[in-house]
């Protein structure tokens, strides 16, 4: 998707109808975007305490006074100049699509570094508005903004928020349609002279140049001279013959202040809005918080790793017994209902098999899946929004220099125990196609809460939770393995990790249920079904006598393994999704209790095999868009091959040690 | 004299003022849009004795830089 110049000066033209006003939330990552966006459009967005949480744009509608207005959420960009993946979404859509309405949302409490990227979205000169988020943790630093004066100095309406609270967002929307209405643009502020002189010197050259434009000659001035490669692009491939006289403009600058042009740029930029900050903020002494004092232990060189370990392990404890607990009584009420079924509809009859099939998927699903995840997306909402992520990027990132990474690649694999699909969408937040590569291998492999209730359904509950233990440590082996072996392979050096440590929030317990809701309604509205007509059609096919032939043809792959020739179609099935391995597999063995059935070594060469065999379908087509067909066949193979090798030793390791 | 210091060598809670960053333009431009820039002035929060990044604080904001890169940042002690 790349617009032309011309296009988005046709956009630009049909500004008349207001129905579909365009309202657009920008701003640096982590301030809070998402969180307004959910509050007027309802939970859309995943939110998280960690930067990079929204890495593509999401749309909605709000209906203000009977009329409809699209509002879009785009991914955190620090600037309007940028490298990474997720933050050149932001930059693509502000300059190529339409835009009516600018909201500029900022974190209050970090205002003066805020202002360098609202400086750049005033020179759009589209019409905007400045929300001042997290009023309150400003306050809490000690930092007291005079919203009045920051107004008039910016030229644009300033409304104080406090998102996660709620407040201040309808007071915002009003305003920015307002605003909207007004057409009013944004003053211009001029910084340093002798800068400005050679921007306007420049610009003169562009305005007679470049007709017609899309965008201020000022702009293209400030960008071309901070060397931003849209706009290079843009004149390279237009006006080829303007190149040298914008090269003359960078060597005068560079030469007047000693570095080069594009550093000038930024650096006036920088001093511009610490020169606004004094202006309109009065600091004074902030308090001394429990967020710093529970760094000192959770960052510390020693204590934190003795606290990721605790942490982990508590959060681990807690899934695994809140599952068990909850599984065992529901499995035997779900047993109870097939029997009854079977007895009341007959075992052989066609409507007999469907039904009790039904109930079979039906069961799994609450039965199985359900305990073991809901404990788990709470968990991991928790520990989003406090704000753990990027410590946990922090305290691993030498680790993750040894597998040719660095700290935060950690993220997305997180992400990963969650779901992979976002895990391999958030590895657009790391810099070089290179990582972005090994980082999405890696969070594929790791294990997603599906494949979490595989382990602690089948291995958990039938060996312990020591055995669930152990493969989960076993993974991060083969993981750790996995990304020094690509490492290798792909010599180049990781860019090293750059990222922002957020100050702790409590979480809103609205907002983590929310959040939890929205990704298990994920598994219940996709997986579900699939589920429950999986297990009618697995019992169909035996019914007709099918399933034989398809297990027949896997015979090789399951006999090799030692385990029963039914396992066979399971896999086809886990492929959909991985819980459907495990679920079906109680239908394909015609038994809730698995054990009856299978050994415990059996059971364990499984589970292993569906760890890491081939992503699933959804994963496969989100590493499609990411990584594209070489890297998706690369790593559909290398999991497929991982998976087979360890699955056959876990079953000559069980036969000698059992 | 002058002594010519990099960023990964600060310990803990010492404040520094960055001098020049010796690294290409993707490197300036990732410290540049945290808001580093040669002459401001940056608070090191923790420093890893096991390798690790920088945590510094400036802004109001802490910000992790890995250790490659502070490596390249020169910068002087302030009293």
């Amino acid at each position: 998707m790349k617009p032309s110049h011309s296009e988005k000066i046709n956009k630009w033209h049909d500004l008349d109808d207001f129905k579909h006003t365009q309202f657009v939330l920008v701003g640096q990552p982590n301030c809070g975007k998402s969180t307004i966006f959910n509050e007027v459009i309802g939970y859309r967005s995943i939110t998280g305490n960690f930067p990079g949480a929204t890495v593509e744009y999401t749309r909605g509608h709000v209906n203000i006074l009977n009329h409809t207005y699209d509002v879009v959420d785009l991914p955190g960009t620090y600037s309007l100049s940028t490298s990474d993946q997720a933050e050149r979404v932001s930059q693509q859509y502000l300059l190529t699509q339409r835009v009516d309405m600018i909201i500029n949302v900022v974190d209050a409490s970090i205002l003066s570094r805020s202002l360098e990227l609202t400086l750049q979205l005033m020179e759009l000169e589209i019409p905007m508005i400045l929300c001042l988020n997290m009023i309150d943790e400003a306050e809490r630093k000690g930092i007291h903004i005079d919203t009045k004066k920051l107004s008039d100095f910016l030229g644009m309406p300033v409304v104080e928020t406090i998102a996660s609270k709620g407040r201040g967002i309808k007071q915002l929307f009003w305003e920015a349609l307002e605003a909207a209405r007004r057409r009013q643009k944004p003053k211009h502020i001029r910084g340093n002279l002798d800068v400005e002189e050679i921007i306007t010197g420049l610009s003169r050259v562009l305005e007679k140049a470049v007709k017609p434009r899309a965008y201020s000659a000022h702009l293209m001035a400030t960008k071309l001279l901070e060397k931003d490669p849209f706009f290079v692009g843009l004149i390279k491939s237009a006006y080829p013959e303007l190149s040298r006289q914008i090269l003359a403009f960078r060597q005068k600058l560079s030469r007047s202040h000693g570095r080069s042009s594009d550093e000038v740029i930024s650096f006036e930029r920088h001093a511009l809005s610490m020169s606004i900050f004094e202006k309109v903020a009065v600091i004074s002494r902030p308090r001394i918080s429990w967020q710093d004092r529970l760094d000192r232990i959770l960052m510390h060189n020693i204590w934190g790793y003795v606290g990721l370990v605790l942490i982990l392990m508590i959060f681990f404890n807690l899934v695994f017994s809140m599952g068990r607990f909850l599984e065992s009584p529901l499995i035997t009420l779900f047993d109870r209902l097939d029997g009854m079924a079977e007895s009341y509809f007959g075992a052989d009859t066609l409507i007999g098999v469907i039904i009790t099939g039904s109930i079979q998927g039906i069961g799994g699903g609450i039965a199985i899946v359900l305990p073991y995840l809901l404990p788990f997306l709470l968990g991991l909402s928790f520990l989003e929004d406090i704000g753990y992520l990027p410590r946990i990027a922090f305290l691993m990132d030498t680790f993750m220099h040894k597998i040719g990474l660095h700290g935060t690649a950690v993220i997305p694999a997180v992400l990963g125990y969650g779901c992979n699909v976002p895990a391999v969408m958030a590895t657009r937040i790391l810099e070089s196609p290179r990582d972005r590569f090994i980082a999405a291998l890696i969070s594929t492999m790791v294990p997603c809460s599906a494949r979490m209730t595989v382990i602690f359904g089948l291995v958990g509950y039938y060996l312990g939770g020591m055995a669930a233990f152990g493969l989960y440590v076993l993974n991060l082996v083969i993981i750790a393995f996995s990304g020094w072996v690509f490492s290798r392979i792909l010599k180049e050096a990781t860019p090293g990790m750059m990222m922002e440590i957020p100050v702790y929030h409590l979480p809103r317990i609205r907002n983590v249920l929310k959040k939890t809701w929205f990704r298990t309604k994920d598994f219940i509205v996709i997986a579900w079904p699939l589920l429950i007509a999986g297990s009618a059609i697995l019992a169909l096919t035996e019914y007709f006598k099918l399933t034989e032939s398809i297990n027949q043809m896997l015979h090789p792959l399951t006999g090799s393994l030692g385990l029963p020739a039914a396992v066979g179609t399971t896999l086809i099935f886990g492929v959909l999704r991985k819980e459907l391995s495990m679920l079906m597999l109680f239908q394909a063995l015609g038994t809730s209790d698995v054990s009856t059935v299978m050994s415990n070594a059996q059971m364990l060469v499984f589970t292993v095999f569906v760890i890491f065999y081939i992503p699933c379908i959804a994963t496969i087509g989100v590493l499609f868009r990411q990584v594209r067909l070489k890297g998706v066949i690369v790593i559909t193979l290398f999991t497929f091959l991982a998976a087979y090798i360890l699955a056959l030793l876990t079953r000559v390791f069980t036969g000698i040690i059992w | 004299m002058i002594e010519v210091l990099t960023l990964d060598q600060i310990e803990a809670d010492q404040e520094v003022r960055v001098v020049r960053v010796a690294g290409g333009r993707g490197l300036r431009q990732r410290l540049n849009k945290m808001g580093i820039h040669s002459g401001n002035s940056l608070l090191v929060k923790r420093s890893g004795i096991i390798g690790g990044p920088i945590l510094v604080h400036l802004q109001g904001v802490n910000v992790a830089i890995g250790r490659g890169m502070a490596r390249k940042v020169v910068v002087e002690k302030i009293k």
